[in-house]
């Protein structure tokens, strides 16, 4: 039980009124596909995981990654990567430093180039180092963005329904890399979705969200 | 409100041991939003309350003690009073209510066309420009003797006399609120791209074409309203301005009677000590007319709001756009070319010799005029731009702080909190800054620089918040919550993630707080006791004379001074995102 | 012995901050030595402005004094200063060391207890100042008991330009009918703009009978009698003035542009040299000529005072003295520099400095001193300040 990611009596209130609750864990390399309708809270759900809770709303419950509890933990210490719909990369670093910015502090500067070029290299973008993200593709942009948060070394993945805006071809090929890339890294994935495709995709336990009233 | 922070700040340190790294940011930040609107406000209520003693007969140093009424009754009984009212708040309306329309049509028929970003170049130097110096630019163009007249006088009109028509100073006030409105179209301008950058406008506007809606009908049906929810604390900041500006006034509007504004200032510094009771009471007055002047202007929006709907729902598709917008681009080069041309008839009277009517240029031009005025140009230049940008840096750093630790502990300002915020640009200068002279000398903070810097740095905070407030808010705090997930503590954000994708931003509301503080006249001259000299107290000083060669100098000067920074938010986030398509267009 | 020491010690810094007693000329020399004089003075003419630069430059070459010109749009406003600064009790150092001053403002200062002094008459030009033939004791009719010193004599004199206009008028009747034969070619600066509250006067002064009721203060029993020529001989001209009295010039320096420009062909000015100055700044067309009524016209003094929280009072009154000196005269009467009057006795000062002023070319435009006819005194203030208020009701409010 001490790999993965550990929901424990998870319930998010907004003002006050519970909106769902859930106990799970997953293991290194599952995923978790959360279903539900719109509104039930699936993104809070994740924004809670994150530590990046709105002001309307709160939490009781124990998050345990990797056998530490993070629930009380702010939110730049606790090691969880999160990939949303839009790619979000920052706009004013190259795709480089992009992907540095999410590097641990200490290796030479030689090193931290080297393992950016090799991330790259690992999702078809060679020599993409110093070029302009907004001049990507979007299916390019997405490689960006997964490589950028595997790069940070998380302890475990968030995906909040990160393929709904590419296109059905596209669409595949990301999944299929996403689920690779954290499967090969033995990362728990919970995934956030409206898509049977990708629940069905993931391969994992799914989970549809009711809401509590 | 103070309240909510303490809360926040206890709760927040009680609850997180790990957390001992941010213990030095989390102390300052909670209390910044507090510290702003202290020094904001602080120096607001101090003055008020150093008029409105005065204004209820209570004026020690006078020997006078109140409360009575008689400064009121004196007030009333001056025959101008009713129009100078009228002048204030129609003058004040109807430039608001023109320059809005104008930027609103303009922006309707016209943006992301070839014209609307020409204009959009121009907004820089436009913005740059004083509006005293604008005032002096647009009266030298216009007076029956001036350069339009010149240019065809005697070839087309046959004058070799000026003729006698009152245009500056008109009693109707026409030429105040022209020379108010050139000045504002370009800034709500500017406010309604920012807003636009925000709204997400172009999909709307396209939408509405596919329908079958004119280009300009269909924006105003689909975007507006969303941009006016936007721009409507600058409006009504506009709106304020406009009803009590001082120096416009006098160099533009009527003298008989002047404007509400004008005679306040006239007798508060009248030496019979009597007439500061009522120059209070006066003061007193104009706060209420402003404030009723913004209740009417919402009550407005409201029954513009119905009729918006029902123009809405009639579904008619605009027969007459192109005809209305042509008005409108119109009106916005006419706008554009008034203020411009006022800078160059500035500039040809900075070089002028001897030059009389009906010549078109000057017998002859020499630097005499730059010799003379130069060298006290240069020292007041320095002292306007060290004031400027220690204010400047002062309200941004303020800014930010109060945005970053309203995004990060929750402190938004409530609705009510706002209005707090833009008290000192709605209460008229001449209210309350007598009253803060005495405040200063009572606290022994006496003349000198810095007591004008804390002066400035309340008209210009405002300014730069409102500038600044919504693209810093709207920045997708998507970024903030993946950088966060990537390791970056909130301070590291900050600095490397948000500021810098909202260089842009920063560098504009920079420069319209420098702008702002290089264009402050009464604030430097009270406070300042005379003992600080900036480009504006000078020119100001120099224009009772009417020596237009040493107006075109100093008004050349201090547009000088504004232009830069307005010059480097465009110059600096081109150069350095010029590999950045994503940043470009801010 | 030990309360000796301590009084010893009090009493120290208590006589450091007695004022300078002006009779102790040395003393008041080594003070000002260093000090830093906040001149707050009118600053719309710009060569006025380069006047006070040079006294500047020459209480510092001379006496080590630093002289700052505080540019003022009103008088007035330096007054509010030091009524604020007494509010909160700024009693030492307050922001105004000089005030260039007369009239209603002295006259207000003064009753406030705001001046320093007396300190004129024991400085050590004042003996050679014309105390018998020029009203330097006297400010409005308000005496000045030495709380001001005198700088520059000014006279009221009309500008006219002889390319459209050549001949003078010789009275104010005289001039109402030019203004009805030529509508719109004669203005004057708004009141309570100094020069155009002098221009009522002025109307007055020259078309009642008997002026001597002007030198007493006005009463609210003979205000109305005495002044209801100006307002019928008004009442007559307005609607031929330059924009038929809707608008009006703000001050007298203003009136010149409108002059160049060619809206105008007549104007007033208190300055009879300042005509000839304009020319040579190429300001004025070189066809403008300057004349006085037939009656004489108004005549009055500039000074400059002394608040009563100066910090650098020694300094001041040093400032004070040099403007008072055949050197600063002579060169203040320079129409190439400024164009005012003297103050001066021309028998109480030496052969060769008069030779200065007999050498000085008055300007093409500048009447001489014989020609200037009759300096009329100027009426009680009080007049001055109804009239203002009356002309603002009656005319300050566009019909």
């Amino acid at each position: 039980m001490d790999r993965g990611l550990t929901l424990r009596d998870v319930t998010i209130l907004k003002i006050g009124a519970p909106l769902l609750s859930l106990s799970r864990h997953i293991g290194p390399g599952e995923v978790l596909s959360v279903m539900g309708p719109s509104g039930v809270g699936k993104s809070t759900l994740l924004a809670f995981i994150t530590g990046t809770l709105a002001q309307d709303f709160s939490a009781t419950g124990t998050i345990i990654l990797d056998g530490m509890d993070v629930t009380d933990a702010p939110a730049y210490q606790r090691r969880v990567g999160i990939l949303f719909q839009d790619d979000l990369l920052f706009p004013h670093l190259s795709v480089g430093a992009n992907l540095a910015f999410g590097l641990r502090a200490g290796g030479s500067k030689v090193d931290r180039q080297t393992r950016i070029d090799e991330a790259l290299a690992e999702v078809g973008l060679d020599g993409f180092a110093d070029r302009d993200p907004a001049t990507l593709s979007g299916g390019q942009k997405a490689r960006v963005a997964l490589m950028r948060m595997l790069l940070s070394d998380p302890c475990g993945l968030l995906l909040d329904e990160p393929f709904s805006r590419l296109d059905t071809a596209l669409r595949a090929q990301v999944r299929e890399l996403v689920f690779a890339r954290a499967k090969a890294r033995a990362l728990p994935v919970l995934m956030v979705t409206h898509d049977a495709e990708d629940a069905a995709a993931a391969g994992g336990d799914i989970v549809t969200l009711s809401p509590l009233h | 409100m103070i309240g909510r922070i303490v809360t926040a700040l206890r709760s927040k340190l009680s609850t997180d041991v790990k957390t001992r790294h941010d213990h030095k940011s989390r102390c300052v930040l909670p209390v910044l939003p507090a510290i702003t609107l202290l020094a904001m406000l602080g120096p607001v209520i101090a003055g008020l309350y150093g008029t409105i003693l005065p204004a209820f007969g209570h004026l020690p140093a006078a020997g006078l003690t109140g409360p009575t009424l008689s400064p009121f009754y004196d007030l009333f009984d001056w025959a101008g009073l009713p129009r100078a009212v009228m002048l204030s708040v129609g003058v004040g309306v109807g430039a608001t209510a023109l320059a809005l329309t104008i930027v609103a049509l303009l922006t309707a028929g016209w943006s992301g066309t070839p014209a609307f970003r020409f204009l959009e170049r121009l907004l820089s130097p436009l913005l740059s420009v004083p509006h005293a110096a604008a005032a002096f630019g647009l009266s030298f163009l216009i007076t029956p003797s001036g350069w339009l007249s010149r240019a065809v006088s005697p070839a087309i009109t046959g004058w070799d006399r000026p003729p006698d028509l009152l245009i500056v100073q008109d009693t109707w006030g026409l030429t105040m609120m022209a020379g108010l409105v050139i000045k504002e179209v370009p800034f709500l301008l500017l406010i309604t791209l920012a807003a636009l950058g925000q709204a997400d406008t172009g999909r709307s506007a396209a939408v509405a074409q596919a329908l079958g809606y004119g280009r300009l009908t269909g924006w105003l049906k689909t975007v507006f309203p969303r941009v006016y929810a936007q721009i409507r604390l600058p409006v009504y900041v506009v709106l304020a301005y406009s009803m009590s500006v001082v120096d416009v006034a006098v160099i533009l509007g009527p003298n008989t009677p002047p404007s509400l504004s004008v005679y306040i200032v006239r007798l508060m510094s009248d030496p019979d000590l009597a007439m500061r009771l009522q120059g209070a009471a006066a003061a007193l007055l104009q706060l209420a007319l402003v404030i009723g002047a913004l209740m009417a202007w919402r009550i407005g929006e409201a029954i513009v709001t119905v009729l918006g709907h029902r123009w809405i729902m009639s579904g008619t598709r605009g027969k007459i756009d192109p005809i209305v917008g042509g008005l409108a681009l119109t009106a916005g080069i006419v706008c554009a070319f008034l203020v411009l041309a006022g800078i160059v008839v500035l500039g040809v009277w900075s070089f002028a010799g001897y030059w009389s009517f009906p010549d078109f240029l000057p017998d002859q031009l020499s630097g005499r005029n730059w010799m003379r005025f130069g060298p006290g140009t240069v020292e007041a230049l320095g002292e306007t731009a060290l004031i400027a940008a220690v204010v400047t840096l002062a309200a941004l750093a303020l800014t930010v702080g109060c945005l970053e630790a309203e995004y990060r502990y929750g402190l938004r300002l409530s609705s009510r909190g706002i209005w707090l915020l833009y008290l000192p640009l709605l209460v008229p200068q001449t209210a309350f800054l007598p009253g803060l002279q005495t405040l200063m000398l009572n606290i022994g903070a006496d003349v000198g620089r810095l007591p004008v810097m804390l002066a400035h740095l309340v008209f210009v905070l405002p300014y730069v918040f409102l500038s600044l407030a919504d693209p810093f808010r709207a920045w997708d705090v998507r970024m903030g919550v993946i950088a966060n997930a990537l390791g970056a503590r909130p301070d590291r954000v900050l600095w490397k993630v948000r500021l810098p994708m909202l260089l842009r931003p920063v560098l504009t509301a920079a420069a319209v707080g420098f702008s702002v503080s290089v264009g402050q006249y009464l604030a430097t001259l009270l406070i300042g006791g005379g003992r600080v000299a900036t480009l504006t107290t000078e020119a100001v000083a120099l224009a009772s004379g009417g020596d237009r060669r040493a107006i075109g100098v100093y008004g050349l000067m201090q547009t000088g001074a504004a232009l830069i920074l307005f010059a480097l938010a465009l110059i600096v986030p081109a150069i350095v995102w010029r590999n950045r398509k994503g940043l470009r267009y801010g | 012995m030990k309360h000796l020491a301590i009084l010893a010690a009090l009493i120290v810094p208590v006589a450091a901050i007695v004022d300078p007693n002006p009779a102790d000329w040395d003393a008041v020399k080594a003070e000002a030595k260093g000090q830093t004089v906040y001149w707050n003075a009118w600053g719309g003419s710009t060569t006025t402005n380069d006047f006070l630069a040079w006294v500047g430059s020459r209480v510092s070459e001379d006496y080590g004094v630093i002289l700052e010109h505080v540019k003022l749009t009103n008088t007035a406003d330096a007054v509010t200063r030091v009524l604020a600064e007494k509010q909160a009790g700024e009693n030492d150092d307050g922001a105004i060391d000089m005030i260039w001053i007369n009239g209603v403002n002295f006259a207000a200062m003064k009753e406030a207890d705001l001046l320093f002094g007396p300190y004129a008459e024991q400085l050590p030009n004042w003996s050679v100042v014309d105390v018998a033939e020029k009203t330097v004791q006297s400010d409005f009719t308000v005496p000045t008991d030495g709380f001001e010193s005198p700088w520059a004599m000014a006279q009221v004199v009309f500008v006219h330009d002889t390319a459209d206009m050549p001949e003078r008028v010789g009275s104010m009747q005289a001039l109402l009918e030019w203004a009805q034969a030529n509508p719109g070619r004669f203005s004057y600066p708004q009141p309570p703009d100094f020069l155009g509250t002098t221009f009522l006067k002025q109307v007055l002064v020259d078309i009642l009978p008997d002026v001597s009721v002007l030198s007493a203060p006005a009463t609210d029993e003979n205000y109305a009698e005495v002044s209801a020529p100006l307002w019928a001989y008004l009442d007559a001209l307005t609607p031929n003035l330059w924009r038929e009295g809707k608008a009006y010039p703000a001050t007298g320096t203003a009136m010149f542009p409108l002059i160049a420009d060619d809206e105008l062909d007549l104007s007033i000015s208190f300055s009879p040299g300042a005509a000839s100055t304009a020319i040579a700044n190429f300001e004025l067309p070189d066809t403008v000529r300057t004349f006085v009524l037939d009656k004489g016209t108004i005549g009055n003094a500039s000074f400059v005072t002394v608040p009563y929280n100066s910090g650098s009072k020694a300094g001041a009154m040093i400032v004070a003295n040099f403007l008072m000196s055949p050197e600063a005269q002579a060169r203040a009467q320079d129409p190439a520099i400024l164009g005012y009057g003297t103050v001066l006795d021309m028998t109480a000062i030496t052969a060769d400095e008069r030779a200065v002023f007999d050498g000085l070319d008055l300007g093409i435009a500048t009447l001489s001193p014989a020609d200037r006819g009759t300096v009329q005194a100027e009426p009680h203030p009080s007049w001055a300040t109804r009239l203002a208020d009356d002309w603002a009701d009656r005319y300050g409010v566009a019909q």
